[in-house]
């Protein structure tokens, strides 16, 4: 049911600018969320290509990581892991889709090619390879963290604006126009009430000028 | 604006110390207390890239819930030494389910 409201002709303006401004930004709502769910599908497509991608190599360079854990013996692999040579770092910003701030990674190259942190004397092969599986992937990894963190989100904003635009669509716009409508029939109701009370009136004083003139019924 | 912000990987030692070679941060951790701890510490220090094992993350959803709307950090998972538990791809999905309002899309190419 439409809340009460009074039956004015200020009320009336007012709620119609209301309505008139409620369906404006339901429909530029309606186009936001539409152009981000564009968005939201061509990044949640490379989201997935990336991931499956990721997931394969990280396996195969876990596996070789777990046969070089074998070969070498836990502590010795430890200890060549012990020192990394350099950080691995990157360098943020953020992006503006559709009025979401999503971040950006880029990786910083730190000079050339990726150098093993530790000598060959004491460490298998299959350690090598997989550090370098490891460090060929890391590109891949961060792209692939900022798509998701993208993706994420955007799932989120696309999630809130949905609520928005529903409940004006179901909730807001049809209870003005409720209301609107309850004040256009008082004010007409009203104005009947009127009309027929100075119709009454008339009638009324009619009656009273004829009682005291009763000589001159000439018409 | 743009800065130098490190990466980071939380997860259980066998499957986190191959990360140590590259540079990136890695923090021990098996017990969900601990998981959330380092997760909550590398946020307020900064680290832009949280990678976690799938296997950790599990253990600490209220956590990965809380940071999943903000730019930073960003939290993904990854499989650990044991292989994937199919989380990143549920992430994924869910968030198609979330946007889209079903999952049509996914589906259809998943199973092809």
């Amino acid at each position: 049911m439409a809340k009460l409201v009074n039956p004015t002709r200020m009320e009336l303006t007012r709620l119609k600018k209301r309505l008139k401004t409620a369906a404006r930004g339901h429909k530029l709502l309606k186009d936001k969320r539409d152009e981000m769910v564009r968005r939201f599908i061509e990044v949640v497509k490379e989201n997935k290509k990336r991931r499956a991608a990721v997931e394969q190599k990280l396996a195969q360079a876990m596996n070789r990581f777990s046969v070089a854990r074998a070969e070498m013996g836990n502590a010795a692999v430890t200890e060549a892991l012990l020192y990394p040579i350099r950080t691995a770092k990157v360098r943020t910003d953020l992006r503006n889709i559709m009025s979401v701030e999503t971040p950006t990674f880029r990786l910083l190259d730190n000079g050339g090619s990726f150098e093993l942190p530790y000598g060959f004397a004491f460490s298998s092969s299959e350690l090598d390879g997989a550090v370098l599986d490891l460090a060929a992937l890391l590109p891949d990894l961060i792209e692939l963290a900022e798509t998701e963190k993208t993706a994420n989100m955007l799932a989120d904003e696309i999630e809130k604006t949905r609520r928005r635009v529903n409940a004006l669509e179901h909730v807001m716009i049809p209870e003005m126009e409720q209301q609107i409508r309850y004040i256009t029939m008082k004010l007409e109701e009203n104005e009947r009430g009127n009309q027929t009370r100075l119709m009454k009136v008339k009638d009324m004083l009619a009656a009273e000028r004829e009682e005291e003139q009763p000589q001159a019924p000439t018409a | 604006m743009a800065e130098q912000i490190k990466i980071a990987v939380v997860g259980d030692r066998d499957s986190v110390m191959l990360w140590g070679a590259l540079g990136v941060q890695t923090v021990f951790a098996d017990e969900p207390r601990e998981i959330e701890r380092a997760v909550h510490k590398l946020a307020r220090e900064g680290a832009a890239i949280i990678y976690i094992t799938e296997q950790a993350m599990v253990k600490i959803p209220e956590a990965v819930e809380k940071y999943k709307t903000v730019p930073f950090p960003a939290i993904i998972p990854i499989p650990n030494a044991e292989g994937s538990l199919g989380l990143g791809m549920k992430g994924i999905r869910d968030n198609i389910e979330k946007a889209i309002g079903a999952d049509l899309l996914f589906e259809q190419e998943g199973n092809s």
